[in-house]
């Protein structure tokens, strides 16, 4: 608390960001539609919004990714021209984007200094790189050998080394697109405990997260985007929560109530007969420890744990998408080897990944045949399915899902985060899965869109289908589980019927043991 | 095509996004027709019968057919490459199999009592492709099975494989007369010549595979994204299987065209540097190296600006030492004009135009 509270910088301050009338317009959607906002020096700014609001587009205009078709942008009072991300760096713009965007296959030291590596003679000098990547590792205090290559490291950390090579180069303005979606609470606290940091060092800090909590922890300010217009620019202490969510999705809040009364599907008929499927000691080295683990019909399970835990490499040994050593498995009382997602898919068994951009979607494809693939996948390529029926498959289900744009001819690639998660859904719901095992699905998605997502999984599991449902936020996954399985250091630690079961008691399952 | 729902505010930006989408994917192959063209004139300026087309024994004749039938080796190859480079692959192997091909063929008729029987020429037919066949599920198997890069797997029978050849002649070169062998790269069905039709079917049939069934996409889906698509179900294994098959058996087909042509197997020089032709064509063509969304007929139009490129030397009397250059400037020419830089700086310069023109359309700015 170390800036003046009475004076509103507002009055006092030239803003450093300064955009006006911005407008971007994709094939198929308007993006932007004049839309103007501000940041000050010195302040940490949430820019709030459902899925394809346009946060991520106005961020891209202003790092200079997207070409703005009308308006202004100012810099420190100057006219800001940027052609590119490397030039909005070089003029004191830096961002750490939704999808970490790093190169695995290289050092952590690499990846901070990429580009800016410390030069003797005309060449790198690999020594002062290192050094240099250390130092700022320290000032996040993140132990680890700046030498090691990225992709030893969990996401959570390649993220914070994100952060760390954007704090390398002197920024004025710091984007942060969603940085803390795949952070657990530790990480969380540690990265804000930076960002205070570099506020009172003057710098503007653009926070993106569709985590209220933390915007109201962190932010000074927000602005308010929806379908590409701005709603409004507020302090956060003249911003009562609920306000901001009616601001956001522009619609009556009593269908957020109705989602806490009622999203848990009516209890399973009992435990009647075979579970639909049941793991007796499956297992693989390096990956989980060897578990059991049953799912009836009809029955959501909720997988808690923190990153790492081994929660979506359980989720993989079910779907086929890795192959266990050791341990069998039952698919409705009958022994089955799923080898690969195939022969998953073929017994009705979907696992819809963490990573959208590299294991979901296929960008470059439409909406209608990113929908269909799955279910083609499955006829084989000999059997095509009618265009016809393609095309009322991707209707019914860009309706149903509420997919915008609501053309099925758009590529993938050009939808909103959110988007691209619900067509991915629609992908697994084609082929009518009998266990659909979705890790993460509502990460970084909108509260609306969130909202949308749990009530599809209930009324999924009411109609006899078994869901696996994995996701860092513990509310979430007690609101719609029947059954709780948490995860620790690798190993199943517990299997809890979700009834009475608190957030407390299952943090403490997840926490304990992970000091020892 | 709208779908129920969409609101008038959309249908302005709608009907703007389609004649978009017109453009783009217009001036994706207009760069390749215009160059073709351009050829086509210059050898019509140079010689002033270029175009004609007679008829002379029932059948035709003149400098088009002629760049048909020499350009169908190549469009053959090609094809099997597009759906090689539409997987993220690539095939070097496709002139060693041509050389195969021809000199497994041409072997079995030299070595048959009755070289003119139409049996023995079957035979030698089916057996050099069931031969391509194997060679292309040994690229196949390296690529899918053990996952070795594309380059390096099909390196090994680009190399090996005029050896091969070479063995298959006993090092030397293989001329042998058979009436019905000629007639696939020198005879003439319907008027025309036989290995035009042979390529022109074989493009159709590739055309309504791909596109009548599922292939298409998925080779689309696999060359897009691999892992996700492993995800989803695709059996990619099979699919990259298929195209490296696929384009042997192609390589394989243009062998026989060329043996047949000159009637006789030269181990070392048939189908020489066809292989980089072919690549040559695809990405002519439009379609990227990097795999995902392909081209058929882009590749057909790329492989005959090569082929039309190759006759326009002779034409226009270009001295043989500049004749590659040459060929290189024209190529370097068209892939500049394609590239996603300069048809963004066009689509550019004509939206500034329809805007001057119709001002009062002009929503936004």
């Amino acid at each position: 608390m170390a800036e003046p509270e009475e004076s509103d910088p507002m009055d006092t301050t030239v803003p450093i960001v300064e955009m006006n009338n911005i407008s971007i317009s994709f094939p198929g959607v308007k993006a932007l539609d004049s839309v103007d906002f501000r940041m000050f020096p010195g302040e940490v700014h949430s820019l709030m919004g459902e899925n394809g609001a346009g946060k991520s587009t106005l961020i891209k205009a202003l790092t200079g990714v997207y070409k703005i078709d009308s308006g202004s942008i100012h810099l420190d009072g100057k006219p800001l021209v940027v052609t590119g991300p490397a030039d909005a760096q070089r003029a004191g713009i830096s961002t750490v984007y939704q999808e970490v965007n790093l190169l695995t296959n290289l050092s952590v030291a690499e990846n901070i200094m990429l580009g800016r590596e410390p030069r003797r003679f005309g060449v790198i000098d690999w020594r002062a790189t290192r050094a240099r990547a250390a130092k700022i590792l320290r000032r996040l205090h993140l132990d680890i050998d700046p030498a090691s290559q990225l992709n030893a490291h969990s996401l959570a950390v390649q993220q914070l080394v994100a952060i760390a090579r954007s704090l390398d180069i002197n920024a004025k303005v710091l984007v942060l697109d969603e940085p803390t979606s795949s952070l657990d609470a530790d990480e969380v606290a540690e990265l804000f405990r930076v960002i205070k940091g570099l506020k009172d060092d003057g710098v503007a800090i653009l926070f993106v997260s569709h985590f209220l909590d933390q915007v109201y922890e962190i932010a000074d300010r927000l602005t308010v985007l929806r379908n590409g217009a701005l709603v409004g620019e507020y302090r956060i202490e003249e911003i009562l929560r609920i306000e901001l969510v009616h601001k956001m999705i522009g619609r009556d809040i009593a269908a957020l109530d109705d989602l806490d009364s009622k999203t848990r599907a009516a209890v399973a008929d009992a435990d009647v007969g075979v579970p639909f499927m049941e793991a007796v000691g499956l297992g693989r080295k390096g990956s989980v420890e060897p578990f059991n683990f049953y799912i009836n019909e009809g029955e959501v399970v909720g997988l808690a744990g923190l990153l790492g835990s081994g929660r979506t490499e359980l989720a993989r040994l079910l779907s086929g998408v890795d192959r266990p050593d050791g341990g069998e498995l039952l698919v409705e009382g009958s022994p089955r080897k799923l080898r690969t997602a195939r022969a998953a898919l073929k017994r009705r068994i979907a696992y819809s990944s963490e990573d959208r951009k590299r294991e979901g979607i296929i960008e470059d494809l439409t909406v209608r045949d990113n929908i269909v693939l799955a279910l083609q996948a499955d006829r084989g390529w000999f059997r095509r399915i009618s265009r016809k029926r393609q095309d009322d498959l991707a209707v019914s289900y860009i309706s149903a899902l509420g997919i915008r744009p609501s053309n099925p001819e758009t590529l993938v690639r050009n939808l909103s985060g959110g988007n691209q998660q619900k067509v991915l859904l629609a992908r697994w719901l084609a082929i009518a899965p009998r266990l659909l095992i979705l890790d993460e699905p509502t990460r970084g998605i909108d509260v609306g869109a969130k909202a949308e997502i749990q009530r599809l999984v209930s009324n999924l599991a009411e109609e006899g289908m078994s869901v696996v449902f994995i996701s860092a936020e513990l509310e979430e996954v007690l609101r719609l589980s029947h059954r709780i399985v948490v995860m620790r250091d690798r190993k199943k630690v517990a299997d809890l019927e979700n009834e009475d079961v608190t957030s407390g008691q299952v943090m403490t399952l997840i926490a304990s043991g992970a000091d020892a | 095509m709208m779908t129920e729902g969409s609101a008038s505010r959309d249908s302005d930006t709608e009907s703007r996004t389609r004649t978009l989408l017109r453009t783009a994917t217009h001036s994706r192959l207009i760069w390749p027709i215009l160059a073709l063209v351009v050829l086509l004139a210059v050898n019509a300026i140079y010689s002033p019968g270029f175009l004609s087309i007679r008829v002379q024994d029932g059948h035709l004749f003149g400098s088009l057919i002629d760049i048909l039938r020499n350009g169908a080796p190549i469009v053959l190859v090609a094809l099997g490459m597009t759906l090689v480079i539409a997987t993220r692959g690539i095939d070097l192997s496709v002139g060693a199999v041509v050389a195969i091909s021809g000199a497994f063929a041409l072997s079995i008729i030299g070595d048959a009592p009755d070289p003119n029987s139409l049996g023995v020429v079957l035979l030698a037919v089916g057996a050099s492709l069931v031969f391509a066949l194997i060679l292309g599920a040994w690229n196949g198997l390296l690529v899918s099975v053990f996952g070795i890069q594309p380059f390096i797997a099909t390196l090994i029978l680009m190399t090996a494989g005029r050896g091969i050849a070479m063995l298959i002649t006993e090092g030397q070169i293989l001329t042998v007369a058979s009436a019905p062998y000629k007639v696939i790269g020198g005879g003439y069905w319907f008027a025309l010549p036989a290995s035009i039709i042979i390529a022109g079917v074989l493009f159709a049939l590739v055309a309504v595979l791909t596109r009548k069934t599922a292939l298409g996409v998925l080779i689309e889906s696999v060359g897009i994204n691999p892992q996700a698509s492993r995800l989803a179900g695709v059996g990619s294994r099979t699919i990259i299987w298929t195209v490296y098959v696929f384009s042997a058996v192609c390589a394989g087909i243009a062998g026989l065209m060329i043996s047949s042509n000159v009637t006789a197997a030269d181990a070392n020089s048939a189908g020489l540097w066809i292989e980089m032709d072919a690549i040559l064509a695809v990405v002519l063509g439009g379609t990227s190296l990097a795999g995902g969304r392909y081209s058929l007929t882009g590749t057909l139009i790329g492989a005959f600006v090569l082929q039309t490129l190759t006759t326009t030397v002779y034409s226009i009397g270009i001295a043989p030492e500049i004749t590659l250059v040459f060929k290189a400037l024209v190529v370097i020419a068209v892939v500049l004009l394609q590239a996603p830089r300069t048809r963004a700086g066009f689509a550019k310069i004509r939206r500034r135009q329809a805007l001057t023109a119709s001002p009062s359309k002009a929503t936004v700015v």
